[in-house]
């Protein structure tokens, strides 16, 4: 394959919700921070790769040049449900490792507004069947993801609510959540049920937001300097491959298993090696299931990774340290970008208060239902 | 009379729920004849071997199990809560959605691997022309 790829900046803007500006807008203010971060110009990019799901024909990538500087470079605006921004990242990545860029912009960009349910049947035909046919929304369609793992191995409700327990304590260090809010395991075990086991602070907050990265090849980021650059080990994109329930209950866990050891062996490392994770964690059924599908603990032993506090910070594996989408919130064509950003953040000691320490390598997950697994992995450069 | 109620046959919820002239309406699965696997309506490409032309039509069985569920506490405006999401594996082959009935919608009633059975009835909702349509549910096995 062609040369390593770099990140030589990234950038974040403060999720929240933002009626009064546009998704441009805020595509454009995250392009410029992560510019910034890596001291470049949008004169320097060579392509931009845009990542935004619900504005998926309207060219964000070209309206937030139209903002930041028209250069007349290629874009490529890329929609792959909530994996989009991951996808973006990657459409970039390729192109480096092609041969055809040495500096590449990545921005991914959403805003959902009070967005409500997602999910739910399509179609105008017939007669509306959710509520007839089962559930099509997401937060029953995750619970019932989340049932089979209770199915296999027992796993209960209290230990789905702990997962969202711990990524809303970790977002009260993070100045760019949503909400940085401490909430106790009962308070998570009493909201509103939503769809069992998912109660309402076990299901992923809508924000707008938006995120982008500096992507370099080995070569330019060597002549540019690569004191704060970031080693892009691996980057790999799957789909739902046949199983056996897939179409009626999407699985969203062999795309997962098969993108991590995909990713695992192009980096050469394995989830032994990683200090922090930040995983799609849309509800908190969907966190217990990716430890195992990530490798991060054996078979059937998620419910007891969570018990015994293994993936909060300051435990063997931290898992989204930024508050994850439950807390940070979930912009969805931004959240895989974000993700990014924080994993550079630690790798760069540039994280603040949430700092995990001497942090060497990590990894960013995400899945788009229907389905879509990004995985990257990645490492700090100096010592 | 004869032509209005004939005018008003109800009209199948989904394209995989079959109601036939004479007899039971049924589920129909189509299956690969090459690898085996169960599809939810017409297709001609096995989406797991890839082997074309070679999906037969066939009929699903009414019993099954419950695989795995969710108890539905809020849903789209309008839509009556709460109720059970079940994914149930049918007897035979097929992995079908829907609503579980005629049970508590409670976790400590709805037991995973319970046996269940595919019932069919008219659907409480009509479409914008007004026309009826049959619906299936499952409910636990007599």
């Amino acid at each position: 394959m062609g040369e390593t790829v770099y990140i030589l900046g990234v950038g974040m803007i403060k999720f929240g919700r933002f009626p009064e500006r546009s998704v441009p807008d805020l595509g454009a203010e995250a392009a410029l921070l992560a510019l910034d971060d890596a001291g470049l110009g949008i004169r320097d990019m060579e392509a931009l790769y845009s990542g935004n799901l619900l504005q998926a024909s309207g060219m964000v990538g070209q309206r937030i040049l139209q903002q930041i500087g028209q250069t007349g470079i290629p874009v490529v605006n890329c929609a792959n449900a909530c994996a989009t921004g991951a996808t973006a990242f990657r459409e970039g990545w390729l192109s480096i490792k092609a041969g055809l860029h040495d500096l590449c912009l990545i921005v991914g960009t959403e805003q959902m507004g009070k967005a409500g349910l997602l999910g739910g049947p399509g179609g105008s035909r017939g007669i509306p069947t959710e509520g007839l046919l089962g559930s099509g929304t997401m937060p029953a369609v995750f619970a019932e993801a989340g049932m089979e793992h209770t199915r296999k191995h027992g796993t209960t409700f209290e230990q789905f609510a702990k997962i969202s327990e711990k990524n809303h304590h970790h977002s009260t260090k993070n100045p760019k959540s949503m909400y940085q809010i401490e909430t106790p395991l009962e308070k998570v075990m009493t909201a509103e049920m939503i769809a069992y086991p998912n109660t309402k602070l076990m299901c992923s907050v809508n924000v707008d937001g938006a995120a982008a990265a500096v992507i370099a090849s080995e070569s330019k980021a060597r002549e540019l300097g690569l004191g704060r650059a970031v080693k892009v080990s691996a980057s790999v994109l799957t789909s739902d491959p046949w199983s056996e329930r897939d179409l009626t209950m999407p699985d969203v866990n062999t795309c997962t298993r098969q993108a991590a050891k995909a990713a695992y062996e192009m980096a050469g490392i394995g989830p032994e090696d990683l200090n922090l994770v930040e995983l799609h964690d849309c509800f908190a059924t969907a966190e217990i299931l990716h430890y195992e599908n990530l490798g991060l603990c054996g078979e059937g032993e998620a419910g007891k990774l969570i018990d015994e506090r293994e993936t909060y910070h300051g435990g063997r594996i931290p898992v989204n340290v930024s508050g994850g989408l439950l807390s940070k919130g979930h912009p969805l064509g931004a959240t895989g970008v974000a993700n990014l950003f924080e994993v550079t953040q630690h790798l760069r000691r540039e994280a603040g208060d949430r700092q995990v320490e001497g942090a060497k390598a990590g990894l960013t997950h995400v899945i788009g239902l229907g389905s879509a697994c990004g995985v990257h992995i990645l490492e700090r450069v100096s010592a | 009379m004869a032509e209005e109620a004939h005018a008003k046959k109800p009209l199948p919820v989904l394209s995989f729920l079959k109601i036939p002239e004479q007899g039971d309406p049924y589920l129909e699965g189509h299956k690969c004849k090459s690898c085996g696997a169960v599809f939810l309506g017409a297709r001609s490409v096995c989406a797991k071997c890839g082997t074309r032309d070679q999906l037969e039509a066939t009929q699903l069985s009414n019993r099954g199990k419950l695989y795995v569920y969710s108890i539905v506490h809020r849903s789209f405006p309008g839509i009556q809560t709460p109720y059970i999401s079940a994914i149930v594996d049918l007897e035979g082959g097929g992995t079908v959605k829907g609503n579980l009935v005629h049970i508590d919608p409670d976790p400590e009633v709805v037991r995973m691997g319970m046996p269940v059975e595919v019932i069919y009835e008219i659907a409480p909702r009509k479409d914008q022309e007004g026309n009826e349509y049959l619906t299936y549910y499952f409910q636990p096995a007599a």
